[in-house]
């Protein structure tokens, strides 16, 4: 079982929210303060690409998000369901989106790379796994903890 | 906290003060301030960051899309920021090649000004 688990209405002003939490769980279970930016900017990222995801396929349905300190590991997994319902091969990414910060408006291309949020994830986490499942895709990424399992 | 926007002009060049924390919520305001600006003819920019409290890839994506605006008008864009936490993403990004990133805004313009 999740130390934490939340589940929040796919709009932007939430991943704020998410990341607050997930901060406070991080510091909670004995994440190094010099990390705790680190796991911030993950977390904000890989909620900014799940809602996203949802507001393009999915805006009824919720981002869940699972935080979990274990025994010298502090983990969060964000999971989106977004080709669940659309049945895409692919999820949006931030930037991608028609909303999304990096997308120019009138249809112009986004002004970076679609991928570079997960590029974001995989240069500050510890350990990413990134999983593409029926129900959408599942970014897992973990940081090592000073804590045993709370 | 929010995102707090403010911009004036100093030697010619606009610079523009960002505060608070630019995500994916607040970005679009971002993105909104600079194509406004580009649009009644500043094309010469400079984006203090220092009092930037959080910077993610959307950010970077407003950034870059300000960048390739006022470059469509030989212009510049030009960052200050000297905190190690919001230097770190333009680093795992290699954004540090595209921006030109200084310590204060009077470094930045003076930069800006020795190239013309």
């Amino acid at each position: 079982m999740a130390t934490v688990e939340m589940s929040f209405t796919p709009l932007p002003a939430h991943v704020r929210t998410a990341r607050l939490v997930a901060t406070a769980v991080a510091r909670r279970s004995g994440v190094d303060e010099a990390l705790l930016d680190e796991v911030r900017l993950a977390v904000g990222e890989a909620c900014s690409r799940a809602v996203e995801a949802h507001q393009e396929h999915c805006p009824a349905e919720p981002v869940r998000v699972a935080l979990t300190g274990t025994d010298g590991r502090f983990e969060v997994v964000v999971t989106d369901t977004a080709v669940q319902h659309n049945g895409a091969a692919d999820a949006a990414v931030p930037g991608g989106g028609a909303n999304g910060g990096g997308g120019e408006p009138g249809g112009e291309p986004p002004a970076v790379p679609a991928e570079l949020g997960l590029a974001v994830i995989e240069g500050l986490a510890d350990d990413v796994e990134i999983a593409r499942t029926k129900a959408g895709l599942s970014i897992r990424m973990s940081w090592p903890s000073a804590n045993a399992a709370s | 906290m929010d995102l707090k926007l403010d911009h004036h002009t100093k030697d010619g060049i606009e610079v523009v003060d960002v505060e608070g924390e630019i995500d994916v919520y607040t970005a679009p305001r971002l993105r909104e301030l600079l194509i406004e600006l580009v649009n009644i003819g500043h094309y010469q920019l400079v984006v203090n960051m220092e009092k930037v409290e959080f910077l993610d890839s959307t950010g970077l994506g407003v950034l870059v899309g300000g960048l390739k605006r006022v470059r469509a008008h030989d212009g510049s864009l030009d960052l200050v920021c000297t905190q190690e936490r919001i230097l770190k993403i333009f680093r795992i990004t290699g954004l540090t090649k595209v921006f030109g990133i200084h310590d204060s805004v009077d470094e930045a313009i003076a930069a800006r000004k020795s190239e013309k």
